[in-house]
């Protein structure tokens, strides 16, 4: 049977065909499906991971103790999970361990676009790249086999466009693989020095060996003969693009595993072309192998190392074509960045700091709460990585004592982003006697990537009961005073005011932790789904500071403010900064 | 000879749900199909565009500039932005429906006037239809991007495949028949 699947679901597929039993992930575009999907095949136990290191980690236990087991996550948070990737590395498996990343050229929503192929050789794991959904499906099955057969964990890397583009899938049947006999082996699995340095001396002298024969001979890396005046080694989704320029005119050589590198096909390849191209995004990354090979060849010459490739990319720089100009229009578009929410809870306490520009610096985070970094908000001095909200807070505002600059440091984070790497910086912030402000905007889900449980949510990923983290009890437990936490409803402006202005003069580290659920929430929209607001137009005096909030209900048309009202959640944000009082609530919860 | 076709709109109004039924028909009939959607923030108001391409034997998801057989497009303009994915003598099929960005609302920017006009003035292939309007009028306002399947289906010239049957896969049964009619107008027009 076959089906339309994006490559996350193929991938979700293949690991349920290959009898995978343990799978975490944190969420994270455009990897957050994959384990969305893989939920609901029961055969296997899925959880959502605090953070990307932990997902990692308990993949890596569950392979130790016996299971086809998987970790997920975008390109980004392998960083997070680096530590344990390097010396599982080492230790190996038992039941076989599949890492994917799914990386972002190009960046559609993304802070950089790292090539994480790199990490492969770093950590000297095994390496794979499918190119489309099916490939996704098979590669995963091939991927446990070849982790379990040289005792490697193995990196599956794919991109933005592997992981939501969709094709028709061959489906398979499941075949279960049980779990491994666990024998207690310290010289394999406690990486003492002692042990450790006999595990780099054997991967050095066995296993790469191996893993090089294998990929001088397996059919991942395939060459296709055609015409051979040129030839063209390439990996993942530019293969796709290279073959819909060149269909079969000319000859291919496509690396489908792609650590270690194919050494003797590249040669035997190269020797049987004329003119050779080498088509990777991002990174030179085999590029910088295939000439390190004393082969010539042409890659980032004619390739930009930013971006995705595509066909048009590839017909310009291998061919010369440009493309035809289409039509011109003499009209520009408005830009359409993403925004804040209509009833977004973040937008209340956004505008009361917004109030304070000149008295504050914010660090901000990744999460929806980015978003309030641009117009007409403003929020936001900084956005590094998750985590960072926080814990550059504490570096920033150290600098700005230095400095003599009268300037309050306010660290914003979400709750899925606290729970991942942001306690940890609160409890440097208290225990290194930080006096930066940390507002915790607590929306109840994981909302930027599209509604994912987390610790707390009182959900697990399949909707199962769990217990709830109680964020401000562990705020207090880190050490924070009763006195210095606020717990607020953002949609109370005299609150928000107040908790602002309570955290400029504290001396000491303090919290504010905003509870209003995201307004996406389905719940959240049946429920106040009759709520509006309107503005009442003999009173209004057009002064514009309704607009200021940013929400994308609120228009000014025509010289008249106007309401959307379909969009509208009954906030009520708007009516309280009205200086006139022209904007007034209707309607009823639903109960 | 593969035809690419883009899809463009606004967070929310339901272009993925259609690139979705119409990429299963397309599947059914025979087609080898590749479809692409990008979404990263597209649920807070961000543009949002799928890319789908069918053939014979298609290998890249990727439609690239002046490519496109077919430009639909949700919103008026966002149908700008995206002219210029278009092949010369390609079609516009155009859902005059105005959603305002932020950057209009708060008046920073301007949402231009006189985009259908110049529109059809420069492109020789135009669709354009209210399809909000014509949705709010069956009594199902979200069911707009189901007329929109059927101006598409209709400019394919795919009536031939199992719409209806797709239609009722996708979506809840309560809303069955206002989409079945939603389709029969848009494939009317």
């Amino acid at each position: 049977m076959k089906k339309l699947m994006t490559g996350n679901e193929a991938i979700a597929r293949g690991a349920y065909e290959a009898g995978c039993l343990v799978a975490a992930a944190y969420p994270g575009t455009p990897s957050t499906e994959i384990l969305e999907n893989v939920s609901t095949y029961k055969e296997i136990y899925s959880e959502w991971s605090t953070n990307e290191k932990v997902a990692l980690e308990v993949a890596a236990g569950a392979s130790i103790a016996g299971a086809r087991s998987m970790a997920a996550m975008k390109h980004v948070g392998l960083n997070v999970a680096a530590d344990p990737l390097f010396t599982i590395a080492y230790e190996g498996v038992n039941g076989g361990l599949v890492i994917i990343t799914a990386d972002e050229p190009g960046m559609h929503s993304s802070q950089n676009e790292q090539d994480n192929r790199l990490f492969a050789p770093h950590a000297k794991v095994a390496l794979m790249e499918p190119s489309d959904a099916q490939e996704c499906k098979d590669y995963m099955k091939r991927a446990f086999e070849i982790s379990e057969e040289f005792d490697t964990p193995v990196l599956f890397k794919v991109t933005t466009r592997i992981c939501h583009s969709k094709d028709a899938v061959e489906l398979g049947e499941r075949e279960e693989v049980g779990i491994k006999e666990y024998t207690k082996n310290p010289q394999k699995y406690i990486m003492v020095p002692a042990h450790a340095k006999i595990k780099h001396i054997e991967m050095e002298k066995e296993r790469i060996p191996k893993l090089t024969e294998f990929s001088n001979t397996t059919d991942l890396n395939k060459i296709e003969w055609n015409d051979r005046k040129i030839g063209i080694i390439t990996a993942g989704a530019s293969y796709l693009h290279a073959k819909e320029v060149f269909g079969d005119t000319v000859s291919y050589l496509k690396v489908g595993f792609s650590w270690p590198l194919p050494d003797q096909k590249f040669k035997e390849f190269s020797e049987g072309v004329e003119k050779l191209y080498v088509i990777e995004e991002n990174e030179p990354y085999m590029e910088q192998f295939i000439k390190a090979l004393g082969i010539p060849c042409i890659g980032k010459e004619i390739f930009s190392v930013c971006g995705e490739i595509s066909p048009q990319i590839i017909r310009e720089a291998i061919l010369g074509e440009k493309v035809d100009d289409g039509y011109i229009l003499e009209i520009a578009p408005p830009t359409r960045p993403p925004a804040l929410c209509a009833g977004c809870p973040h937008r209340g306490i956004f505008y009361a700091m917004s109030k304070h520009k000149n008295k504050i610096h914010v660090t901000s985070d990744i999460g929806c709460y980015t978003l309030g970094a641009m117009e007409p908000l403003n929020i936001g001095d900084t956005i590094i990585c998750m985590g960072a909200g926080i814990s550059a807070g504490i570096g920033f505002d150290k600098v700005n004592q230095m400095a003599g600059r009268n300037r309050k440091v306010f660290g914003v984070v979400g709750d899925s982003t606290f729970f991942h790497s942001g306690m940890t910086g609160l409890v440097d912030a208290v225990y290194n006697k930080s006096n930066m402000v940390t507002v915790i905007l607590d929306n109840r889900i994981t909302a930027m990537t599209g509604h994912q449980e987390n610790p707390g949510t009182g959900k697990s990923i399949s909707g199962v009961e769990s217990p709830q983290i109680d964020l401000v009890g562990l705020v207090k437990a880190i050490g924070v005073k009763e006195e210095n936490i606020r717990v607020i409803d953002p949609y109370d402006m005299d609150a928000n005011k107040e908790a602002v202005k309570a955290a400029i003069e504290a001396t000491e580290p303090f919290v504010i932790v905003t509870k209003q659920p995201c307004a996406l929430i389905k719940d959240v929209q049946k429920k106040r789904a009759n709520l509006y607001c309107q503005v009442n137009q003999e009173v209004c005096r057009k002064c514009k500071t309704c607009l200021k909030i940013g929400c994308p209900a609120i228009s000014m048309k025509d010289g008249v403010v106007s309401m959307d009202i379909a969009m509208c959640n009954g906030c009520q944000v708007c009516l309280q900064v009205c200086p006139f009082h022209a904007i007034e609530a209707f309607g009823e919860e639903v109960k | 000879m593969t035809k690419s076709m883009l899809l463009v709109g606004v967070g929310g109004q339901g272009t993925i749900l259609v690139s979705k039924i119409l990429s299963e028909g397309l599947l059914e009939e025979g087609y080898d199909v590749k479809m692409a959607e990008i979404h990263g923030m597209a649920q807070r108001g961000g543009s949002v565009t799928t890319q789908i391409r069918f053939g014979e034997k298609v290998y890249s998801p990727t439609i690239n500039k002046g490519e496109a057989d077919v430009l639909v497009s949700f919103e008026k303009i966002e149908a700008l932005r995206y002219i210029p994915m278009m092949k010369k003598g390609a079609t516009l099929i155009v859902n005059e429906e105005e959603i305002w960005p932020l950057p209009v609302l708060s008046g920073i920017e301007e949402y231009p006037l006189g985009v259908m006009e110049e529109i059809k003035e420069k492109l020789e292939k135009v669709v354009s239809v209210n399809a909000r309007a014509i949705a709010e009028e069956l009594g199902e306002p979200r069911s707009a991007n189901i007329v929109m399947l059927g101006l598409m289906v209709k400019a394919l010239g795919i009536e031939n495949i199992d719409w209806k049957s797709k239609i009722k896969k996708f979506l809840p049964e309560k809303v069955h028949e206002v989409n079945i009619k939603a389709f029969e107008k848009g494939i009317s027009l």
